[in-house]
Protein backbone atom coordinates (compact mmCIF):
# COMPACT_ATOMS: atom_id res chain seq x y z
CA UNK A 1 0.00 0.00 0.00
CA UNK A 2 2.04 2.94 -1.19
CA UNK A 3 0.89 6.88 0.30
CA UNK A 4 2.52 10.26 -1.00
CA UNK A 5 1.43 13.41 0.39
CA UNK A 6 0.79 16.54 -1.82
CA UNK A 7 0.63 20.22 -0.48
CA UNK A 8 -1.19 22.98 -1.84
CA UNK A 9 -3.35 25.78 -0.73
CA UNK A 10 -5.86 24.99 2.35
CA UNK A 11 -9.57 26.99 1.61
CA UNK A 12 -12.02 25.73 4.50
CA UNK A 13 -10.91 24.85 7.28
CA UNK A 14 -10.63 21.08 9.12
CA UNK A 15 -9.61 17.65 8.34
CA UNK A 16 -12.02 15.12 6.16
CA UNK A 17 -11.03 11.78 4.76
CA UNK A 18 -13.15 9.49 2.20
CA UNK A 19 -13.08 7.38 -1.04
CA UNK A 20 -11.25 9.71 -3.97
CA UNK A 21 -14.32 10.24 -6.93
CA UNK A 22 -12.06 11.35 -9.34
CA UNK A 23 -12.97 13.46 -12.78
CA UNK A 24 -11.07 15.69 -15.20
CA UNK A 25 -14.01 17.55 -16.25
CA UNK A 26 -15.43 19.97 -14.46
CA UNK A 27 -18.78 19.66 -12.90
CA UNK A 28 -22.26 21.91 -13.08
CA UNK A 29 -23.98 22.74 -10.39
CA UNK A 30 -27.39 23.51 -11.02
CA UNK A 31 -28.87 21.08 -13.77
CA UNK A 32 -25.76 19.25 -13.55
CA UNK A 33 -25.69 17.66 -9.92
CA UNK A 34 -29.07 16.90 -7.82
CA UNK A 35 -28.52 17.31 -4.50
CA UNK A 36 -31.35 15.08 -2.66
CA UNK A 37 -29.04 11.97 -3.56
CA UNK A 38 -25.77 14.08 -4.06
CA UNK A 39 -25.85 12.78 -7.31
CA UNK A 40 -24.27 13.84 -11.44
CA UNK A 41 -27.08 14.27 -13.29
CA UNK A 42 -25.35 16.40 -16.60
CA UNK A 43 -26.04 13.55 -19.30
CA UNK A 44 -22.75 14.21 -21.09
CA UNK A 45 -20.74 13.96 -17.91
CA UNK A 46 -18.49 11.49 -17.14
CA UNK A 47 -19.77 10.49 -13.69
CA UNK A 48 -23.08 10.58 -14.73
CA UNK A 49 -25.84 8.66 -12.14
CA UNK A 50 -22.93 8.44 -9.90
CA UNK A 51 -22.92 10.05 -6.39
CA UNK A 52 -20.47 12.13 -4.71
CA UNK A 53 -21.91 12.14 -0.98
CA UNK A 54 -19.74 11.34 1.85
CA UNK A 55 -16.24 11.14 -1.01
CA UNK A 56 -13.42 13.30 -1.46
CA UNK A 57 -14.69 14.71 -5.00
CA UNK A 58 -10.95 15.74 -6.77
CA UNK A 59 -12.01 17.78 -10.19
CA UNK A 60 -10.94 20.64 -12.50
CA UNK A 61 -13.60 23.09 -10.57
CA UNK A 62 -17.18 24.67 -11.59
CA UNK A 63 -18.88 25.31 -14.72
CA UNK A 64 -21.85 26.37 -15.68
CA UNK A 65 -24.92 28.05 -14.06
CA UNK A 66 -24.82 30.27 -11.12
CA UNK A 67 -26.97 28.33 -9.16
CA UNK A 68 -23.84 26.13 -8.28
CA UNK A 69 -23.19 27.67 -4.76
CA UNK A 70 -26.87 26.63 -4.09
CA UNK A 71 -26.93 23.28 -5.20
CA UNK A 72 -24.29 22.15 -3.05
CA UNK A 73 -25.59 24.69 -0.27
CA UNK A 74 -28.42 22.44 -0.80
CA UNK A 75 -26.35 18.88 -0.17
CA UNK A 76 -24.70 19.90 2.79
CA UNK A 77 -28.42 20.76 4.05
CA UNK A 78 -29.45 17.20 2.96
CA UNK A 79 -26.50 15.63 4.27
CA UNK A 80 -25.67 14.38 0.60
CA UNK A 81 -22.03 16.99 0.34
CA UNK A 82 -18.85 15.39 -0.47
CA UNK A 83 -16.37 15.08 2.66
CA UNK A 84 -13.70 17.18 0.86
CA UNK A 85 -12.92 19.09 -1.97
CA UNK A 86 -9.98 19.27 -4.33
CA UNK A 87 -10.14 21.42 -7.42
CA UNK A 88 -7.41 22.91 -9.86
CA UNK A 89 -9.35 26.05 -11.26
CA UNK A 90 -10.39 28.90 -9.40
CA UNK A 91 -13.91 30.67 -10.18
CA UNK A 92 -16.36 31.96 -8.48
CA UNK A 93 -18.69 29.35 -8.59
CA UNK A 94 -16.32 26.88 -7.19
CA UNK A 95 -15.13 29.46 -4.50
CA UNK A 96 -18.67 30.37 -3.13
CA UNK A 97 -19.30 26.78 -3.16
CA UNK A 98 -16.70 25.35 -1.35
CA UNK A 99 -17.14 28.67 1.40
CA UNK A 100 -21.16 27.28 1.34
CA UNK A 101 -20.64 23.87 1.53
CA UNK A 102 -18.53 23.97 4.64
CA UNK A 103 -16.27 21.20 4.06
CA UNK A 104 -12.37 20.84 3.80
CA UNK A 105 -11.14 22.15 0.23
CA UNK A 106 -7.85 22.54 -1.20
CA UNK A 107 -6.18 23.80 -4.48
CA UNK A 108 -2.74 24.87 -6.17
CA UNK A 109 -1.39 21.50 -5.51
CA UNK A 110 2.11 20.84 -5.95
CA UNK A 111 1.39 18.14 -8.48
CA UNK A 112 -1.90 17.67 -10.27
CA UNK A 113 -4.40 16.03 -8.18
CA UNK A 114 -6.11 15.05 -11.56
CA UNK A 115 -3.45 12.44 -12.38
CA UNK A 116 -2.17 11.94 -8.82
CA UNK A 117 -5.48 10.64 -7.32
CA UNK A 118 -7.13 7.77 -8.72
CA UNK A 119 -11.56 7.22 -8.00
CA UNK A 120 -11.22 4.80 -5.33
CA UNK A 121 -7.88 5.93 -3.31
CA UNK A 122 -8.53 6.68 -0.01
CA UNK A 123 -7.99 10.56 0.60
CA UNK A 124 -7.01 12.48 3.49
CA UNK A 125 -7.86 16.39 3.30
CA UNK A 126 -5.95 18.39 5.77
CA UNK A 127 -7.00 21.67 4.52
CA UNK A 128 -5.74 23.42 7.91
CA UNK A 129 -2.40 22.16 6.70
CA UNK A 130 -2.72 22.29 3.38
CA UNK A 131 -1.95 18.53 3.19
CA UNK A 132 -3.65 15.89 0.73
CA UNK A 133 -2.17 12.37 1.60
CA UNK A 134 -3.36 9.84 -0.95
CA UNK A 135 -3.34 6.02 -0.38
CA UNK A 136 -3.35 3.73 -3.38
CA UNK A 137 -6.53 1.34 -3.77
CA UNK A 138 -5.54 -2.07 -3.96
CA UNK A 139 -5.35 -3.42 -7.80
CA UNK B 1 -8.03 41.17 2.21
CA UNK B 2 -7.93 44.68 3.16
CA UNK B 3 -11.13 46.18 4.18
CA UNK B 4 -11.99 49.84 4.64
CA UNK B 5 -13.09 51.27 7.48
CA UNK B 6 -17.05 50.96 6.93
CA UNK B 7 -16.26 47.36 5.72
CA UNK B 8 -14.49 46.81 8.93
CA UNK B 9 -17.75 48.13 11.14
CA UNK B 10 -19.81 45.82 9.10
CA UNK B 11 -17.83 42.80 9.95
CA UNK B 12 -17.59 43.93 13.80
CA UNK B 13 -21.59 44.22 13.55
CA UNK B 14 -21.98 47.72 13.88
CA UNK B 15 -24.94 47.52 11.14
CA UNK B 16 -26.26 44.28 13.19
CA UNK B 17 -25.91 40.28 13.04
CA UNK B 18 -27.14 40.10 9.11
CA UNK B 19 -25.18 42.73 8.04
CA UNK B 20 -22.18 41.23 9.56
CA UNK B 21 -22.98 37.52 8.81
CA UNK B 22 -22.96 38.96 5.38
CA UNK B 23 -19.83 40.80 5.59
CA UNK B 24 -18.51 37.57 7.23
CA UNK B 25 -19.59 35.70 4.13
CA UNK B 26 -18.05 37.85 1.80
CA UNK B 27 -14.76 37.79 3.13
CA UNK B 28 -14.45 33.98 3.36
CA UNK B 29 -15.69 33.98 -0.30
CA UNK B 30 -12.90 36.83 -0.97
CA UNK B 31 -10.21 35.15 0.46
CA UNK B 32 -10.55 31.78 -1.07
CA UNK B 33 -10.82 33.55 -4.17
CA UNK B 34 -7.41 35.37 -3.44
CA UNK B 35 -9.13 38.86 -3.78
CA UNK B 36 -7.19 41.44 -2.19
CA UNK B 37 -10.05 43.79 -1.58
CA UNK B 38 -14.26 44.76 -2.30
CA UNK B 39 -15.60 46.94 -4.51
CA UNK B 40 -18.76 49.33 -3.69
CA UNK B 41 -21.82 48.19 -5.92
CA UNK B 42 -25.23 49.43 -6.26
CA UNK B 43 -26.50 47.17 -8.74
CA UNK B 44 -27.24 43.66 -7.47
CA UNK B 45 -29.27 40.48 -9.40
CA UNK B 46 -30.04 37.48 -6.88
CA UNK B 47 -32.38 35.07 -6.88
CA UNK B 48 -34.18 35.02 -3.17
CA UNK B 49 -37.73 33.50 -3.80
CA UNK B 50 -37.75 30.39 -1.59
CA UNK B 51 -40.81 27.83 -1.75
CA UNK B 52 -40.79 24.70 0.40
CA UNK B 53 -38.21 23.20 -1.22
CA UNK B 54 -36.04 25.62 0.79
CA UNK B 55 -37.71 26.50 3.54
CA UNK B 56 -37.88 22.53 4.54
CA UNK B 57 -34.66 21.70 5.16
CA UNK B 58 -34.06 25.36 7.36
CA UNK B 59 -34.80 24.06 10.49
CA UNK B 60 -37.30 26.62 11.00
CA UNK B 61 -39.62 27.83 8.03
CA UNK B 62 -39.63 31.73 8.71
CA UNK B 63 -38.90 33.83 5.59
CA UNK B 64 -35.65 35.38 7.53
CA UNK B 65 -34.42 31.86 8.45
CA UNK B 66 -34.62 30.66 4.93
CA UNK B 67 -32.50 34.64 3.69
CA UNK B 68 -30.20 33.85 6.52
CA UNK B 69 -29.06 30.06 5.27
CA UNK B 70 -29.76 30.42 1.32
CA UNK B 71 -28.90 34.06 0.98
CA UNK B 72 -26.10 34.35 3.60
CA UNK B 73 -25.17 31.05 4.57
CA UNK B 74 -25.34 32.40 7.95
CA UNK B 75 -25.20 29.97 10.82
CA UNK B 76 -28.12 30.79 13.16
CA UNK B 77 -31.49 32.48 11.61
CA UNK B 78 -30.96 36.53 11.78
CA UNK B 79 -33.57 39.35 11.41
CA UNK B 80 -33.06 40.89 8.07
CA UNK B 81 -33.18 44.14 7.45
CA UNK B 82 -33.59 45.85 4.13
CA UNK B 83 -31.31 45.82 1.52
CA UNK B 84 -28.70 48.13 1.12
CA UNK B 85 -28.01 48.34 -2.33
CA UNK B 86 -30.24 48.72 -5.06
CA UNK B 87 -31.19 44.75 -5.80
CA UNK B 88 -33.24 42.74 -7.97
CA UNK B 89 -35.04 39.48 -8.25
CA UNK B 90 -34.02 37.23 -11.23
CA UNK B 91 -36.24 34.25 -12.67
CA UNK B 92 -38.01 32.42 -9.86
CA UNK B 93 -39.60 28.77 -9.37
CA UNK B 94 -43.25 29.97 -10.20
CA UNK B 95 -45.45 31.88 -12.73
CA UNK B 96 -48.20 33.59 -10.18
CA UNK B 97 -50.62 33.59 -13.02
CA UNK B 98 -50.16 30.19 -14.63
CA UNK B 99 -49.00 28.24 -11.12
CA UNK B 100 -51.78 25.87 -11.96
CA UNK B 101 -50.63 24.99 -15.38
CA UNK B 102 -46.94 24.33 -13.84
CA UNK B 103 -48.50 21.79 -11.40
CA UNK B 104 -47.97 24.06 -8.06
CA UNK B 105 -50.34 23.09 -5.20
CA UNK B 106 -51.74 26.13 -3.44
CA UNK B 107 -49.38 25.36 -0.40
CA UNK B 108 -46.78 25.91 -2.38
CA UNK B 109 -47.96 28.77 -4.46
CA UNK B 110 -48.85 30.49 -1.28
CA UNK B 111 -45.61 30.23 -0.17
CA UNK B 112 -43.81 31.77 -3.24
CA UNK B 113 -45.72 34.56 -2.90
CA UNK B 114 -45.33 34.97 0.92
CA UNK B 115 -41.60 34.92 -0.52
CA UNK B 116 -42.12 37.87 -3.35
CA UNK B 117 -43.88 39.98 -0.37
CA UNK B 118 -41.02 39.31 1.96
CA UNK B 119 -38.67 40.38 -0.99
CA UNK B 120 -40.84 42.99 -1.69
CA UNK B 121 -40.79 44.65 2.10
CA UNK B 122 -37.06 44.56 2.25
CA UNK B 123 -36.48 46.61 -1.04
CA UNK B 124 -35.93 43.80 -3.95
CA UNK B 125 -37.60 44.95 -6.88
CA UNK B 126 -39.37 41.99 -8.32
CA UNK B 127 -37.83 41.65 -12.19
CA UNK B 128 -38.43 38.11 -11.75
CA UNK B 129 -36.61 38.02 -15.15
CA UNK B 130 -33.46 35.99 -16.10
CA UNK B 131 -32.92 39.33 -18.77
CA UNK B 132 -33.04 41.98 -16.32
CA UNK B 133 -31.63 44.21 -18.61
CA UNK B 134 -34.93 43.47 -21.11
CA UNK B 135 -37.12 45.74 -18.54
CA UNK B 136 -34.96 48.45 -16.65
CA UNK B 137 -31.56 46.90 -15.04
CA UNK B 138 -29.40 48.26 -17.81
CA UNK B 139 -25.78 48.87 -16.35
CA UNK B 140 -23.66 51.56 -17.95
CA UNK B 141 -20.31 50.47 -19.25
CA UNK B 142 -17.60 50.21 -16.45
CA UNK B 143 -20.69 49.55 -13.58
CA UNK B 144 -19.60 47.31 -11.23
CA UNK B 145 -22.39 44.74 -10.41
CA UNK B 146 -22.73 41.38 -8.29
CA UNK B 147 -25.29 39.29 -11.08
CA UNK B 148 -26.42 36.17 -11.06
CA UNK B 149 -27.67 34.28 -13.72
CA UNK B 150 -25.21 33.66 -16.43
CA UNK B 151 -26.93 34.26 -19.61
CA UNK B 152 -27.50 37.80 -18.15
CA UNK B 153 -23.77 38.23 -16.56
CA UNK B 154 -22.34 37.19 -20.16
CA UNK B 155 -25.18 39.58 -21.66
CA UNK B 156 -23.91 42.69 -19.28
CA UNK B 157 -20.62 42.02 -19.25
CA UNK B 158 -19.77 41.83 -23.34
CA UNK B 159 -22.72 43.45 -24.86
CA UNK B 160 -22.75 46.78 -22.37
CA UNK B 161 -19.14 46.76 -20.59
CA UNK B 162 -20.89 46.40 -17.43
CA UNK B 163 -18.37 44.90 -14.35
CA UNK B 164 -19.31 41.56 -13.00
CA UNK B 165 -18.25 37.83 -12.15
CA UNK B 166 -20.98 35.46 -12.13
CA UNK B 167 -21.98 35.62 -9.00
CA UNK B 168 -24.05 32.83 -6.87
CA UNK B 169 -27.06 33.51 -3.99
CA UNK B 170 -25.02 33.86 -1.15
CA UNK B 171 -22.62 36.28 -2.54
CA UNK B 172 -25.50 38.28 -4.21
CA UNK B 173 -27.70 38.30 -0.91
CA UNK B 174 -24.93 39.64 1.21
CA UNK B 175 -24.04 42.26 -1.71
CA UNK B 176 -27.44 43.10 -1.37
CA UNK B 177 -27.37 44.10 2.41
CA UNK B 178 -23.71 45.43 2.23
CA UNK B 179 -23.31 47.36 -0.81
CA UNK B 180 -19.59 44.96 -1.71
CA UNK B 181 -18.82 41.90 -3.67
CA UNK B 182 -15.38 41.24 -3.85
CA UNK B 183 -12.63 43.02 -6.57
CA UNK B 184 -11.65 40.22 -8.41
CA UNK B 185 -11.66 38.67 -11.89
CA UNK B 186 -13.69 40.66 -14.16
CA UNK B 187 -13.68 43.59 -12.06
CA UNK B 188 -10.34 44.28 -13.01
CA UNK B 189 -9.62 45.80 -16.17
CA UNK B 190 -6.28 43.51 -17.04
CA UNK B 191 -8.87 40.53 -16.76
CA UNK B 192 -11.00 41.80 -20.03
CA UNK B 193 -8.92 41.20 -22.90
CA UNK B 194 -9.33 38.32 -25.21
CA UNK B 195 -7.78 35.14 -24.74
CA UNK B 196 -9.09 32.59 -28.04
CA UNK B 197 -9.46 34.20 -30.74
CA UNK B 198 -12.10 32.73 -33.51
CA UNK B 199 -12.31 32.61 -37.09
CA UNK B 200 -15.61 32.99 -37.63
CA UNK B 201 -16.09 31.19 -41.68
CA UNK B 202 -19.47 30.75 -42.03
CA UNK B 203 -22.27 33.67 -42.18
CA UNK B 204 -24.04 33.66 -39.14
CA UNK B 205 -27.19 34.84 -39.82
CA UNK B 206 -30.23 33.76 -37.75
CA UNK B 207 -30.49 32.63 -33.77
CA UNK B 208 -30.03 29.35 -34.41
CA UNK B 209 -26.46 30.33 -35.90
CA UNK B 210 -25.86 32.36 -33.07
CA UNK B 211 -27.07 29.96 -30.59
CA UNK B 212 -24.85 27.09 -32.64
CA UNK B 213 -21.92 29.00 -32.50
CA UNK B 214 -22.27 29.96 -28.49
CA UNK B 215 -22.95 26.27 -27.74
CA UNK B 216 -19.47 25.50 -29.60
CA UNK B 217 -17.28 28.23 -28.44
CA UNK B 218 -18.16 27.53 -24.44
CA UNK B 219 -17.04 23.96 -25.52
CA UNK B 220 -13.57 25.11 -26.69
CA UNK B 221 -12.76 27.86 -24.66
CA UNK B 222 -14.41 26.69 -21.36
CA UNK B 223 -13.77 29.93 -19.16
CA UNK B 224 -11.76 32.31 -21.58
CA UNK B 225 -12.63 35.28 -23.44
CA UNK B 226 -13.44 34.55 -27.15
CA UNK B 227 -13.03 37.33 -29.43
CA UNK B 228 -15.13 36.77 -32.66
CA UNK B 229 -13.39 37.45 -36.08
CA UNK B 230 -15.31 37.38 -39.50
CA UNK B 231 -18.87 38.74 -38.29
CA UNK B 232 -19.99 40.65 -41.28
CA UNK B 233 -23.59 41.65 -40.06
CA UNK B 234 -24.86 43.38 -36.53
CA UNK B 235 -26.72 40.90 -34.22
CA UNK B 236 -29.33 42.46 -32.13
CA UNK B 237 -30.39 41.63 -28.63
CA UNK B 238 -31.93 38.13 -29.01
CA UNK B 239 -29.05 36.71 -31.29
CA UNK B 240 -26.59 38.03 -28.33
CA UNK B 241 -28.65 36.49 -25.96
CA UNK B 242 -29.17 33.57 -27.60
CA UNK B 243 -25.16 33.44 -28.23
CA UNK B 244 -24.63 34.32 -24.83
CA UNK B 245 -26.17 32.10 -22.94
CA UNK B 246 -25.17 28.82 -25.21
CA UNK B 247 -21.58 30.32 -24.72
CA UNK B 248 -21.98 30.48 -20.92
CA UNK B 249 -23.92 26.77 -20.34
CA UNK B 250 -21.80 24.82 -22.71
CA UNK B 251 -18.85 26.38 -21.05
CA UNK B 252 -18.16 29.29 -18.56
CA UNK B 253 -17.59 32.23 -21.22
CA UNK B 254 -18.92 35.10 -18.76
CA UNK B 255 -17.25 37.59 -21.57
CA UNK B 256 -16.93 38.18 -25.30
CA UNK B 257 -15.65 40.75 -27.91
CA UNK B 258 -17.33 40.79 -31.41
CA UNK B 259 -14.91 43.92 -32.09
CA UNK B 260 -16.39 46.93 -33.68
CA UNK B 261 -19.86 46.05 -32.47
CA UNK B 262 -19.70 45.02 -28.51
CA UNK B 263 -18.66 47.39 -25.60
CA UNK B 264 -15.23 47.35 -24.83
CA UNK B 265 -12.83 46.43 -28.25
CA UNK B 266 -12.84 48.64 -31.48
CA UNK B 267 -10.50 46.34 -33.34
CA UNK B 268 -8.93 42.43 -33.02
CA UNK B 269 -5.98 43.86 -31.81
CA UNK B 270 -7.55 46.06 -29.42
CA UNK B 271 -9.00 42.81 -27.91
CA UNK B 272 -5.70 41.50 -27.24
CA UNK B 273 -3.48 44.27 -26.46
CA UNK B 274 -2.56 42.53 -23.30
CA UNK B 275 -0.72 39.37 -24.73
CA UNK B 276 -1.83 37.67 -28.27
CA UNK B 277 -4.52 34.75 -28.32
CA UNK B 278 -3.16 31.51 -26.57
CA UNK B 279 -5.58 29.65 -29.15
CA UNK B 280 -6.54 30.45 -32.12
CA UNK B 281 -9.61 28.31 -33.48
CA UNK B 282 -11.89 27.97 -37.03
CA UNK B 283 -15.72 27.84 -36.75
CA UNK B 284 -16.90 26.78 -40.38
CA UNK B 285 -19.21 24.35 -41.55
CA UNK B 286 -18.46 21.28 -39.98
CA UNK B 287 -18.09 22.45 -37.02
CA UNK B 288 -21.40 24.47 -37.19
CA UNK B 289 -23.01 20.64 -38.51
CA UNK B 290 -21.67 18.69 -35.23
CA UNK B 291 -22.63 21.53 -32.96
CA UNK B 292 -26.29 20.60 -34.48
CA UNK B 293 -25.97 17.21 -33.97
CA UNK B 294 -24.43 17.09 -30.85
CA UNK B 295 -27.88 19.45 -29.82
CA UNK B 296 -30.54 17.52 -31.07
CA UNK B 297 -28.82 14.07 -29.73
CA UNK B 298 -31.19 13.53 -27.44
CA UNK B 299 -34.19 13.53 -29.48
CA UNK B 300 -35.29 9.79 -30.80
CA UNK B 301 -39.02 9.98 -31.13
CA UNK B 302 -41.00 12.44 -33.53
CA UNK B 303 -44.32 13.86 -31.51
CA UNK B 304 -43.29 16.13 -29.60
CA UNK B 305 -45.23 17.34 -26.59
CA UNK B 306 -44.04 20.47 -25.70
CA UNK B 307 -42.11 23.64 -27.41
CA UNK B 308 -40.42 26.32 -25.10
CA UNK B 309 -39.93 29.69 -26.59
CA UNK B 310 -38.09 32.30 -24.46
CA UNK B 311 -34.93 30.54 -22.70
CA UNK B 312 -33.58 33.57 -22.25
CA UNK B 313 -36.99 35.29 -21.47
CA UNK B 314 -38.52 35.86 -24.95
CA UNK B 315 -38.40 39.62 -26.28
CA UNK B 316 -41.64 41.60 -27.36
CA UNK B 317 -40.35 40.67 -30.72
CA UNK B 318 -40.33 36.95 -30.56
CA UNK B 319 -43.78 36.84 -28.93
CA UNK B 320 -44.53 38.95 -32.13
CA UNK B 321 -42.72 36.47 -34.51
CA UNK B 322 -44.83 33.50 -32.92
CA UNK B 323 -47.88 35.19 -32.96
CA UNK B 324 -47.24 36.00 -36.96
CA UNK B 325 -46.11 32.39 -37.65
CA UNK B 326 -49.17 30.65 -35.64
CA UNK B 327 -51.59 33.17 -38.02
CA UNK B 328 -54.46 30.96 -39.18
CA UNK B 329 -52.73 27.80 -37.51
CA UNK B 330 -53.49 26.17 -34.24
CA UNK B 331 -51.39 24.30 -31.79
CA UNK B 332 -52.00 20.53 -32.13
CA UNK B 333 -54.27 18.82 -29.60
CA UNK B 334 -51.33 16.77 -28.20
CA UNK B 335 -48.83 19.04 -28.05
CA UNK B 336 -47.96 22.44 -26.19
CA UNK B 337 -46.38 25.61 -26.97
CA UNK B 338 -45.15 27.86 -24.68
CA UNK B 339 -43.89 30.99 -24.65
CA UNK B 340 -41.94 32.47 -21.31
CA UNK B 341 -41.11 36.61 -21.12
CA UNK B 342 -40.52 38.58 -17.96
CA UNK B 343 -43.64 39.89 -16.33
CA UNK B 344 -43.54 43.39 -17.02
CA UNK B 345 -43.78 42.62 -21.17
CA UNK B 346 -46.23 40.12 -20.55
CA UNK B 347 -47.96 43.32 -19.50
CA UNK B 348 -46.94 45.11 -22.88
CA UNK B 349 -47.71 41.75 -25.07
CA UNK B 350 -51.09 41.82 -23.19
CA UNK B 351 -51.83 45.61 -24.33
CA UNK B 352 -50.44 44.63 -28.00
CA UNK B 353 -52.54 41.60 -27.91
CA UNK B 354 -50.16 39.27 -28.78
CA UNK B 355 -50.94 37.00 -25.09
CA UNK B 356 -55.20 36.80 -26.65
CA UNK B 357 -54.17 36.14 -29.99
CA UNK B 358 -51.23 33.21 -28.39
CA UNK B 359 -53.93 31.77 -26.40
CA UNK B 360 -57.13 31.57 -29.26
CA UNK B 361 -53.97 29.59 -31.18
CA UNK B 362 -53.53 27.63 -27.98
CA UNK B 363 -50.38 28.74 -27.11
CA UNK B 364 -49.57 29.94 -23.92
CA UNK B 365 -47.51 32.80 -22.64
CA UNK B 366 -46.30 32.65 -19.15
CA UNK B 367 -44.01 34.63 -16.88
CA UNK B 368 -41.40 35.11 -13.83
CA UNK B 369 -39.96 31.41 -14.21
CA UNK B 370 -39.42 28.54 -17.37
CA UNK B 371 -39.46 24.68 -16.86
CA UNK B 372 -36.12 24.31 -16.04
CA UNK B 373 -35.94 26.63 -13.04
CA UNK B 374 -39.43 26.06 -12.14
CA UNK B 375 -39.12 22.06 -12.96
CA UNK B 376 -42.25 21.43 -14.14
CA UNK B 377 -43.78 20.46 -18.12
CA UNK B 378 -47.23 19.57 -19.26
CA UNK B 379 -48.13 15.72 -17.52
CA UNK B 380 -47.10 13.56 -19.45
CA UNK B 381 -43.92 15.05 -21.25
CA UNK B 382 -41.54 13.03 -23.12
CA UNK B 383 -40.12 14.89 -25.70
CA UNK B 384 -39.58 18.97 -26.05
CA UNK B 385 -38.59 21.02 -28.55
CA UNK B 386 -37.09 24.59 -28.52
CA UNK B 387 -34.96 27.73 -30.15
CA UNK B 388 -32.64 27.77 -27.18
CA UNK B 389 -29.60 26.16 -27.06
CA UNK B 390 -29.43 26.72 -23.66
CA UNK B 391 -32.48 25.06 -22.48
CA UNK B 392 -31.84 22.33 -24.62
CA UNK B 393 -28.75 21.83 -22.63
CA UNK B 394 -29.83 21.41 -19.38
CA UNK B 395 -33.82 20.44 -19.83
CA UNK B 396 -33.05 16.85 -20.87
CA UNK B 397 -30.68 16.89 -18.04
CA UNK B 398 -33.10 18.17 -15.60
CA UNK B 399 -36.40 16.80 -16.51
CA UNK B 400 -35.48 13.39 -18.01
CA UNK B 401 -37.27 14.19 -21.31
CA UNK B 402 -35.68 14.34 -24.86
CA UNK B 403 -34.98 17.16 -26.18
CA UNK B 404 -34.81 19.16 -29.70
CA UNK B 405 -33.41 22.23 -31.22
CA UNK B 406 -34.01 24.53 -34.25
CA UNK B 407 -35.25 27.28 -35.37
CA UNK B 408 -38.17 29.49 -34.13
CA UNK B 409 -39.99 28.35 -37.42
CA UNK B 410 -39.14 24.95 -37.43
CA UNK B 411 -40.29 24.88 -33.37
CA UNK B 412 -43.85 26.59 -33.76
CA UNK B 413 -44.30 23.84 -37.11
CA UNK B 414 -43.63 21.14 -34.58
CA UNK B 415 -46.27 22.56 -31.97
CA UNK B 416 -48.96 22.78 -34.48
CA UNK B 417 -48.03 19.35 -36.58
CA UNK B 418 -47.14 17.73 -33.18
CA UNK B 419 -44.24 16.43 -34.68
CA UNK B 420 -40.35 17.13 -35.01
CA UNK B 421 -38.99 18.14 -38.83
CA UNK B 422 -36.03 20.08 -38.32
CA UNK B 423 -33.49 19.60 -40.65
CA UNK B 424 -30.55 22.14 -40.42
CA UNK B 425 -30.45 24.11 -43.56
Amino acid sequence: MSTRTLHGRGLVGGIAEGEALVTSEALSGWGGVEPRRGRVIELRHELVGQSFAGKVLVFPGAKGSSGWSGMFHMSRLMGTAPAAMVFTTMNTKIALGVVVTRVPAITDLDDDPLTAVRTGDWVRVDADRGELIVTRAAG
Amino acid sequence: MRLAPDEQAMLDGEQGEAVQAAMDLLVRYGEVLGAERLVDTDNVCGANLFGSRHTMVCGSPGPDAAFSEHSLDAAVPLPIPPVRAQSYQLIGPMDTRNWEVQGVSVEERDAVVASEAYSAEHGIHLMNTCTPYQVGNVPVKGEHCAWMESSAVVYVNSVLGARTNVEGRESTGAAMLTGKIPYWGYHLPENRFGSHLVDVGVPVVDTLDWGLLGYWIGEQVAEGVPVLDGITATPDLVKLKHFGAAAASSGGVELYHVPGITAEARTVEEAFAAAPPVERLSYGPAERRQTYEHLNSTGRDEHVDLVMIGCPHATLGQIRDVVRLLEGRRVHAESELWVFTPRALREVAEQNGYARALEAAGARLMSDTCPAIGQFLPKGTRVIATDSAKQVHYLPAIMDVQGYFGTLQDCVDAAVTGRWQGVLR
